[in-house]
């Protein structure tokens, strides 16, 4: 039975606490975020103290124990985050952070020695030391295990060898989550390990900033690795797994994703709406076209179907249970529906649509990477398939 | 020294409300509902002097239904101590809710109440200031800046002509406008930490006040669409519409 006497909170997924997270990032994305969002784009990164500020308001840490400064909320809390910085309507802010939160620091975190998480878990919470992680390659990017980038072990360092491509974060951050074979003649699947890497090191270089078709608030790089010497103790993990951690942190790598692609669904359904009631054609709003409103219908039930899908995916894994499954469908179906929604939404909104000027051009803009990045849609009916 | 804060939960303040289609209200159904904006002001303040070391305890008052009490840990959540909850379910009016008020100031011995000037609801503007008159308190009402000194409060008011400056006794009631300060986000961290903070639940009747209606709303309609406006070349074409067409110089 449920409670109905327990504070109704409209879902059956989230806690007041959740609801209350929700309207503290909702209302931070209002006020610091959208008004600032185009000079980030031209700039093409995220100012730090924006950063800083999001970890002083502990969202940078919501997951994290208390003793480095986190709140030590479980799954869904990472897609309230993730869904309301998809609503900003600026990809490329809403990546740098999610890929720092939940895509990087989750290889510190769930793999790094005590000391290494001592020494920097609080300024990741706090937003002081950004995080990246580093696994595609120009020559690797779905296919994981086929990475060429090397570590050999050298007394008590790693010395590190190789490129890295498509990097976000890679142009600002402070920490680098690397992916190297450490033991090239094992199994693909055993000769990988991450290990961390400090910027400054001087074995690290910043070979390019990328210029993006989207996402141009967010620092993308390609990054070489010459010679790059680290102690033996900032591996994150036990040498040859790797590919196992990967993985793993794929899985919320990909719903964070699903919950910022349903965050951006959202907003672009409600830019459209406030502009197709407004917009007057053959002598009434285009709202009264059935065409254009059975379309926007149609579209709000699959993306509610999509959000849906996200929280069951997230609160599976709050649970402990296994959902690769279903968060590999998340990963499929949330990337082609945002792609599907802004392809729409730009259509409404005319010639409009097509002009630098409208939220809606960018916002199609960024999503189209949601359908490649992070596991691409083939790549994912492929995890599905295997599990049917 | 204690300071009492009056909380309201209205429909926030982005969502566009829409008018039911019998015009018996505004559809409050699926709604997204927030802590009224002046009150998040109202909490501020009080934080602000606590922090300052003026205050020592700040309590968190609602009106309302069961939901109301989100709005108090919200309230709990950027630093208020404890809660209250006056369960209600209907509509309550100003003077009902000033009743209540009184209730609770007569139980809590507060040396300070902070309210909004109004809720972004229905607009009252009314329930500081039939607090004040209820209690024989003085009011400092729509104020910009409250310096507390050790047994009195100085409030610089808005008013129509500029600023004007009160100095009231404690206790004392104040009201607060939008430029008195901007509020704070409640971290995540305080989120979590107002879980544990206390609620209690009371009812009108705790208070012996009877929170049937005395208003009847008669109709709810939206406003009337705007009329495009006019452009006008020069100031003098401008003066003359204002004088000739407009009559309003
Ligand atoms: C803006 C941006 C930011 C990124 N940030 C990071 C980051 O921070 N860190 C990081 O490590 N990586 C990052 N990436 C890389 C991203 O994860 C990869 O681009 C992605 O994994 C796809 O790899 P790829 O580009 O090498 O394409 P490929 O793997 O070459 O794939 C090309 C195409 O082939 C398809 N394909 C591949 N394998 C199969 C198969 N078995 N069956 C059917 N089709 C298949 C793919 O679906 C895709 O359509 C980023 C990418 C972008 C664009
Ligand atoms: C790059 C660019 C170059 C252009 N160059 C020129 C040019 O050189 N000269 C020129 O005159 N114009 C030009 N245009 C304008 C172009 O022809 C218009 O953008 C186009 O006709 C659509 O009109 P609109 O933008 O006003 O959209 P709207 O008419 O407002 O339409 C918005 C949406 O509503 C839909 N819609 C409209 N009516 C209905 C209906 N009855 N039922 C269902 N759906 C409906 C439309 O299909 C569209 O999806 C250009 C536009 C662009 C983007």
């Amino acid at each position: 039975m449920l409670d109905k006497s327990a504070t109704p909170t409209r879902s059956i997924y989230f806690s007041e606490e959740h609801e209350q997270l929700r309207a503290q990032v909702r209302r931070f994305v209002e006020n610091e975020v959208k008004p600032h969002g185009l000079q980030w784009e031209e700039q093409g990164y995220v100012p730090r103290e924006v950063l800083q500020k999001m970890g002083s308001l502990g969202f940078l840490g919501i997951r994290y124990p208390a003793e480095y400064g986190g709140s030590e909320m479980d799954t869904l809390g990472t897609v309230v985050l993730a869904e309301e910085l998809g609503r900003s309507t600026f990809g490329g802010f809403a990546i740098t952070v999610l890929v720092h939160t939940d895509m990087a620091s989750v290889h510190i975190f769930n793999a790094g020695s005590p000391a290494l998480k001592d020494k920097f878990m609080p300024d990741v919470v706090a937003g002081k030391k950004i995080v990246a992680v580093c696994v595609t390659e120009p020559f690797a990017g779905s296919d994981v295990k086929g990475i060429r980038t090397t570590a050999r072990r050298e007394g008590n360092d790693y010395v590190i060898n190789g490129s890295k491509t498509f990097i976000t974060n890679g142009v600002h951050a402070d920490l680098y989550c690397v992916a190297a074979k450490t033991d090239p003649k094992a199994q693909p699947s055993q000769s990988v390990s991450m290990l961390l890497v400090e910027k400054g090191n001087s074995g690290l270089k910043v070979a390019r900033p990328l210029d993006k078709h989207g996402w141009r608030s967010s620092d993308t790089a390609e990054l070489h690795f010459d010679n790059c010497r680290v102690p033996a103790e900032n591996i994150l993990g036990q040498e040859g797994r790797g590919f196992y951690a990967i993985m793993k942190n794929f899985q919320n790598e990909r719903t964070t994703i699903g919950a910022m692609c349903i965050g951006e669904c959202s907003a672009a359904l409600e830019l459209t709406l406030d502009w197709v009631k407004s917009r007057e054609a053959f002598g009434a709003p285009l709202w009264s076209k059935q065409a254009i409103r059975q379309r926007l219908a149609e579209l709000a039930g699959k993306v509610e179907a999509g959000r849906q899908l996200v929280y069951h995916a997230a609160w599976l894994d709050a649970r402990g249970f296994d959902a690769t499954k279903e968060v590999s469908m998340v990963k499929a179906y949330c990337g082609e529906l945002v792609n599907e929604v802004m392809y729409d939404c730009v259509q409404f909104h005319g010639g409009l649509g097509f002009m630098r000027e409208s939220a809606i051009e960018r916002m199609s803009r960024d999503a189209r990477v949601q359908a490649i990045g992070g596991g691409a849609t083939e790549v994912m009916l492929e995890e599905v398939a295997k599990r049917m | 020294m204690k300071v009492l804060v009056a909380v309201k939960r209205v429909i926030d303040f982005n969502v566009k409300a829409r008018v039911k289609p019998d015009g018996s209200g505004i559809d409050l159904a699926n709604v997204k509902m927030s802590m009224n904006p002046f009150d998040e002001i109202a909490v501020e303040e009080a934080i602000r002097m606590k922090e300052a070391g003026k205050a020592t305890e700040i309590v968190a008052v609602s009106v309302g239904p069961q939901q109301a009490s989100e709005t108090i840990r919200t309230a709990l959540a950027m630093g208020a101590d404890r809660g209250i909850l006056v369960k209600n379910d209907g509509p309550v009016e100003p003077l009902a809710v000033a009743k209540i008020l009184k209730g609770i100031v007569d139980a809590e011995k507060p040396n300070l109440v902070i309210l909004g000037k109004q809720a972004i609801d229905d607009d009252s503007n009314q329930t500081g200031q039939m607090l004040a008159a209820l209690l024989n308190w003085p009011q400092g009402t729509f104020a910009s800046k409250v310096a507390m000194e050790a047994d009195s409060v100085s409030v610089t008011r808005e008013i129509d002509g500029g600023l004007q400056t009160v100095k009231l006794k404690l206790p004392a009631i104040v009201t607060t406008d939008l430029r008195l300060n901007e509020p704070r986000y409640a971290s995540l961290p305080n989120i979590m930490k107002a879980k544990k903070k206390p609620i209690d639940e009371k009812t009108p009747a705790d208070y012996g006040v009877d929170v049937a209606p005395r208003l009847k709303v008669v109709k709810t309609a939206e406003p009337a669409g705007r009329k495009a406006g006019v452009k006008v070349d020069s100031v003098a074409a401008l003066v003359d519409k204002l004088k000739n067409e407009a009559g309003v110089i």
